[in-house]
């Protein structure tokens, strides 16, 4: 379809080919529109969205400002250890009055009027409530039926599992283990098995893309052998990686599992151009792999836990990938390493060492922001085309290989369920 | 103010112009030449600020050999798919630290342009660098180089040494 199928570059409506979710409209990562109905259908109702690791608030009066979507919130632990999530909008006059990106508070104060509120999100200061005694009369002061309990913070729904937090401006969502479904959740459990975690640092970048590539790229398991040259080069990627794909009973998340090929000369299996056998790298650490007893098998578990959240187990590097969207065109990704509290220095060492590999600069994640880069511009200036996502057929379902890309017809069925709705 | 540290001219000389030839080389497009500028035991790190003053040990790059530097070489110019780009440095006046029989510690503000093709010029990166710097028969070399990057909300990726 190299030509508009009616008259129009720009076309005024989403329209999909067919049925199916194999061809995906461009305009669908163009459209202002459309991604202020994502916001509301898939970021502010009926999901589960990640803010953070218990680990970045261990003490009471800690906190963090993130995001749910586009709407700024603080994650905090309050006085009883709780954890909280409150909407970063002062109840007065709307301003985002948290300025630190963390820190440690008895409780949150707006500095334009001193409202102030428990680390709980409600209000409980508000001067010159009672107004200002002047030669005897009192002037001003809020109305006689103003009920502080009516005017607090937005408070979110919390759910910790395994030290992970997430949060939902919809009280009435489904529990978290459900929104997983018991396949997913498997896999959430397999990494965060309830082990302390320990917090490595964090890695920041903006993506001049739509947010949907980012998890689009973590279900496409047709190009890490291709793209990432590095993988392939130095045998980490190879053909004969025993590889799984399974999908949630809405497929909207997934996981792709898979486990490094052990058997045979890796220049036969690998069946790919960019295998150098004799490429070496000059300093090996950088895949100094060690098996650990919790992987159960799989060298690489990489889920996608819709629409908020990339889980990385890439061997000995672990992460959270959390998705930013800015506008239909751009989203940050924040990328969160961690460790094990009962990790002995040299692994720990070794995470650190492999998160060379990811992260905006890494061997093999920098391209990934590229070609989403490239993908974007394209969509841009075709808006009335789609994407071809065919491989393994134009139907959905787990498999036990990689050349598929079942994945993300799945998530893009349950995209037009929800946003046809 | 900094205290000043005792340095004599020849030696600040000489730490000018590394820091000089270090961004000629890191502008020039020709990645090889930037390993020489480390001993082969060194240290390079690319640190969010963030990280650097949370204590938090994760770097964005993390290499502690003259071979991995190498091995980045190659995968910029044989395997990181990117855009291609300029890069411009603009390198502040080394502010001495310490200096001692043959080690400096001294720093420098940077600033990076990155230019695509057939778009405009923008600040990339910021920040400073913290190094230490020692002689060698081959001239004054990196011992390490850790470079803390103020600039902590990545224009989408880096793949050219800093």
């Amino acid at each position: 379809m190299n030509r508009p199928p009616s008259a129009s570059v720009f076309p005024g409506q989403l329209a999909w080919e067919n049925a199916g979710t194999s061809r995906i409209p461009f305009m669908s990562y163009t459209s202002d529109a459309l991604h202020k109905l994502e916001l509301e259908r898939f970021f502010y109702r009926d999901h589960w969205c990640y803010v953070g690791l218990e680990a970045e608030i261990p003490s009471p009066g800690d906190f963090k400002r993130t995001v749910v979507g586009e709407r700024s919130v603080i994650l905090v632990r309050d006085m009883d250890g709780q954890v909280n999530v409150v909407e970063n909008v002062c109840a007065h006059r709307g301003m985002s009055f948290c300025r630190e990106r963390h820190g440690n508070r008895k409780d949150f104060t707006c500095p334009y009027h001193q409202w102030n509120y428990s680390l709980k999100g409600d209000l409980q200061g508000v001067p010159f409530r009672r107004g200002v005694k002047q030669g005897g009369v009192v002037q001003g002061g809020m109305p006689a039926d103003f009920k502080p309990a009516d005017n607090g913070l937005t408070k979110l729904k919390a759910a910790v599992r395994g030290g992970v937090v997430f949060a939902s401006f919809d009280h009435d969502v489904e529990p978290l283990e459900d929104f997983l479904g018991a396949k997913v959740l498997a896999y959430f459990d397999r990494l965060f098995d309830g082990r302390a975690l320990k917090l490595l640092g964090y890695n920041r970048q903006r993506i001049p893309g739509n947010w949907k590539l980012m998890q689009e790229n973590i279900k496409d398991p047709y190009h890490p052998g291709l793209l990432h040259t590095w993988f392939v080069t130095f045998g980490l990627w190879r053909a004969d990686n025993k590889s799984q794909l399974v999908m949630d009973d809405h497929h909207r998340h997934a996981a792709m599992i898979s486990t490094r090929g052990q058997t045979g000369q890796a220049d036969e299996v690998t069946q790919v151009a960019s295998f150098k056998a004799d490429m070496k790298l000059e300093d090996p650490r950088f895949l100094d792999i060690v098996a650990e007893p919790w992987w159960g098998g799989p060298t690489a578990v990489m889920t996608t836990v819709f629409p908020s959240v990339i889980f990385q187990q890439q061997v000995n590097s672990v992460s959270t990938r959390h998705i930013q969207p800015d506008g239909h065109g751009a989203f940050d990704f924040v990328w969160t390493h961690f460790g094990f509290a009962d990790d002995s220095d040299e692994m720990i060492q070794r995470r650190l060492r492999q998160a060379n590999l990811f992260g905006p600069a890494g061997f093999v994640s920098a391209d990934d922001g590229e070609v989403i880069e490239l993908s974007q511009q394209g969509f841009e200036q075709k808006p009335f085309h789609r994407t071809l996502a065919e491989l393994g057929g134009t139907g959905v379902g787990d498999t036990d290989h990689m050349v598929t890309e079942t994945l993300i017809r799945g998530m893009y069925e349950y995209w037009r369920k929800v946003m046809e709705a | 103010m900094s205290t000043p540290v005792a340095i004599d001219f020849e030696t600040y000389h000489a730490l000018v112009q590394l820091y000089a030839d270090y961004a000629y080389a890191v502008d020039s497009g020709d990645w090889s030449l930037w390993p020489d500028f480390f001993v082969d035991d060194c240290s390079y790190r690319l640190v969010p600020r963030e990280n650097h003053e949370r204590g938090f040990p994760l770097a964005t790059l993390a290499f502690e050999s003259k071979g991995m530097l190498r091995d980045r070489v190659y995968g910029i110019k044989e395997t990181l798919f990117h855009d291609p780009y300029y890069q411009r440095h603009v390198v502040g006046a080394p502010l001495v630290r310490a200096a001692s029989d043959g080690r400096i510690e001294s720093e420098a503000n940077y600033a990076v342009f990155r230019t695509k093709l057939n778009e405009l010029s923008t600040v990339f990166n910021v920040g400073r660098y913290i190094d230490v710097v020692v002689r060698t028969a081959e001239g004054l070399k990196f011992k390490s180089r850790t470079v803390v990057y103020d600039s902590e909300m990545i224009p989408n990726s880096i793949i050219y040494p800093i």
